[in-house]
């Protein structure tokens, strides 16, 4: 295992923890127990892997990139996540979680959702395990989503606009939690990145793995045996990311996340605690949680996941900004050079390696792709006309 | 492997050994038969919500809640949300509420509820000098649960300050006495599964849980969470010490009821608390 498990406390070295309302610390215990065992348990992997593979589509494909390497004058390795069912790794985490839910009883899935990626999936998983799910996103996100929230209606889920605060992810997140807070004997809160209370960084981090675990091996055969100088992700919560280092935590490979210039919580953030957790947080001099201003819905967080704050804080990884400029053009340079459409999101990876080309001249970088950017074109095709 | 210095800092210090001006407040209130009463007020919410306090105090409040407004109340129904967005548009922060408050001299004690970040970002020991500094007997921070606790507490004892805390109908029987034995000023039972804000009858879990906290606690126990008429506070008050209540209060003052408005609804349940 390359990244270590965190202390009995949930934490990252100071980051993590368990900040939530007294209702829900039994329902975090149980829930730190039952994953605990189930992920122990060979029957409980085995169905995972069968769903991963015979649903999702995994392993998914290392894409070696021909012609965006040439013009870059780097070579740039793609993790192929947008070719999962559902079209993001999100799939990966919900899987597991829904499976878990489903073994400790519960009936009803809640989750929060940005891009609409994370409540797809979640939809997804209910409707294949016949559970009721239930979707909080921001009304600005369902404004510029629209297409992902006809999905999840489609799915058979419930989708309930955020009209709080910045409308946008955060507020999302509180209106799930609040949720949990009154249905926590039926409901799982399926939580869609790696924050929030324990044991969710750390849930969510190990049902991604599998992404480092392939890539590494992937990578090795590519690179006859070797890894790639540099392992770059996009980072809303950061689990696409924490997904990816995990499988190179333990080599030389320089580990880059990626943030939105108007969501850096690691770049901009202070240590904060919200939503169940402490970590770098864009916040007031006063402790009021500040408003993410990002072109993507997925990455519009003000907040990270703790084991980010932590690989920051001891160096181990370190993380860029790029703006929502730079993100466009990105976005164009991959459909046209390599006929993949990215989603906005991981187009965050790929304008940071893009515009650090000079630095990164003749390194193999392998970039998480995230999610595939067919949800986005409507919003793209109105910003370039 | 020994544990990490965070490890060691989380450890949560015993309650100090005695009650502080909440709670010996609440005790002598509750020994002379009556059922306590603290209503809830959202500091900065309106130009007058001193004068809300004050009268609050002046209809038959023991204590009072003031609220300091946070970006994201998650433990908070759409009332106290609207409530809290209204006066931070309005300016409203922790130093200016505080602030305010020094200069309120209610007549009863104040306590302070809020989210964790809004003590995290000032600092343990700044915050609760704050606290101590305006007046402030106590503080509730509802979403930081016990095991979270001693970092603050250790800040908040050493500062003379009660830290209140939270109960609710999900924790398992061995988990409400090291609730109630690390909690000063009161115990606050969370009265359902759920956020604040009105509900049209009393929960049954409200009795339950004020039931299981008095089995185990002669600290003054208060059902908050749902608690929304004089006929529930007195239902409820049947088991418990007596009740927090925000929502209801609150409406009422976002309705522009005002000072005189937030009054008649105090009095109003402490008429029926007093008629038991
Ligand atoms: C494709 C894609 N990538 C990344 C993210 C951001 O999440 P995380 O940082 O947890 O990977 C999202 C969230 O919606 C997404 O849809």
């Amino acid at each position: 295992m390359a990244l270590p498990e965190p202390s009995a406390s949930g934490r990252f070295g100071e980051f993590g923890g368990r900040y939530v309302p007294e209702t829900l610390v039994p329902a975090c215990q149980e829930l730190e127990e039952a994953f605990r065992a189930a992920w122990a348990d060979p029957a409980f992997r085995a169905e995972l892997d069968d769903l991963l593979h015979h649903y999702a589509g995994r392993p998914s494909p290392l894409t070696d990139c021909r012609r965006l390497s040439e013009e870059l004058g780097l070579r740039v390795l793609l993790k192929r996540e947008d070719l999962n069912h559902t079209g993001s790794h999100k799939i990966n985490n919900v899987l597991g979680q829904a499976l878990l839910a489903r073994r400790m009883g519960k009936t009803r899935l809640v989750a929060e959702t940005g891009a609409g990626q994370h409540g797809v999936a979640t939809a997804t998983a209910a409707a294949l395990l016949g559970m009721e799910c239930m979707v909080y996103m921001g009304e600005v996100d369902m404004g510029r989503q629209a297409l992902n929230v006809f999905r999840m209606r489609l799915l058979g889920a419930e989708v309930v606009p955020a009209t709080s605060g910045s409308r946008t992810l955060k507020d999302a997140v509180n209106e799930a939690m609040r949720d949990w807070v009154a249905t926590v004997e039926d409901s799982h809160y399926c939580l869609g990145s790696v924050m929030g209370p324990h044991p969710y960084p750390w849930m969510v981090r190990e049902l991604h793995t599998v992404i480092g675990d392939e890539a590494r091996a992937q990578c090795s055969e590519v690179l006859d045996g070797g890894v790639p100088d540099v392992v770059t992700a996009c980072v809303g919560g950061g689990s696409n990311a924490i997904g990816i280092f995990s499988g190179f935590a333990d080599t030389a490979a320089e580990l880059v996340g990626v943030e939105p210039a108007g969501g850096a919580a690691v770049g901009r953030g202070v240590p904060g605690v919200v939503h169940g957790m402490k970590s770098y947080l864009m916040q007031d001099e006063f402790g009021q949680v500040q408003e993410a201003h990002s072109i993507s819905a997925g990455l519009d967080y003000p907040g990270v996941g703790p084991e980010h704050s932590h690989l920051a804080a001891i160096g181990r990884a370190r993380y860029e900004q790029v703006t929502d400029a730079e993100v466009i053009d990105a976005f164009q340079l991959l459909s046209r050079t390599e006929g993949i459409i990215p989603a906005l999101e991981p187009a965050h990876a790929l304008a940071w390696v893009s515009r650090d080309r000079a630095a990164l001249a003749g390194r193999t970088v392998l970039v998480n792709l995230s999610g595939r950017g067919d949800k986005d074109v409507a919003q793209m095709m109105e910003i370039l006309g | 492997m020994s544990p990490s210095p965070v490890e060691d800092e989380l450890t949560v210090p015993p309650a100090p050994a005695k009650p502080g001006a909440l709670e010996t407040a609440l005790r002598a209130a509750r020994a002379s038969g009556r059922k306590l009463l603290v209503p809830y007020v959202t500091g900065g919410y309106g130009d007058d919500w001193a004068d809300v306090v004050r009268a609050v105090a002046d209809a038959g409040a023991d204590a009072i809640e003031i609220g300091i407004p946070f970006s994201d109340p998650v433990m908070d129904g759409p009332v106290i949300q609207e409530a809290s967005e209204v006066a931070l548009r309005a300016g409203a922060t922790p130093v200016s509420v505080l602030d305010e408050l020094r200069r309120v001299d209610a007549g009863v004690p104040l306590a302070v509820m809020t989210y964790y970040n809004i003590a995290f970002r000032m600092g343990h020991e700044r915050f609760a000098a704050s606290l101590a500094d305006s007046g402030v007997a106590a503080a509730i921070l509802p979403d930081l649960p016990l095991e979270e606790a001693g970092p603050w507490a250790r800040a908040a004892d050493a500062a003379g300050v009660e830290t209140v805390l939270l109960a609710a109908p999900t924790a398992p029987d061995d988990r409400l006495p090291r609730i109630v034995e690390r909690a000063r000023g009161f115990v606050y039972a969370v009265g359902l599964l759920g956020v604040t804000g009105e509900r049209a009858a009393l929960a049954e879990s409200s009795l339950v849980i004020a039931r299981r906290l008095k089995a185990v606690t002669d600290k003054p126990v208060l059902v908050g969470v749902g608690v929304s008429t004089a006929d529930q506070a007195v239902e409820v008050s049947a088991v418990a010490d007596g009740v927090v209540i925000g929502s209801a209060l609150m409406r009422r003052v976002l309705e522009g009821e005002g000072p005189a408005g937030a009054a008649r609804f105090v009095a109003e349940v402490r008429a029926a608390l007093d008629a038991t």
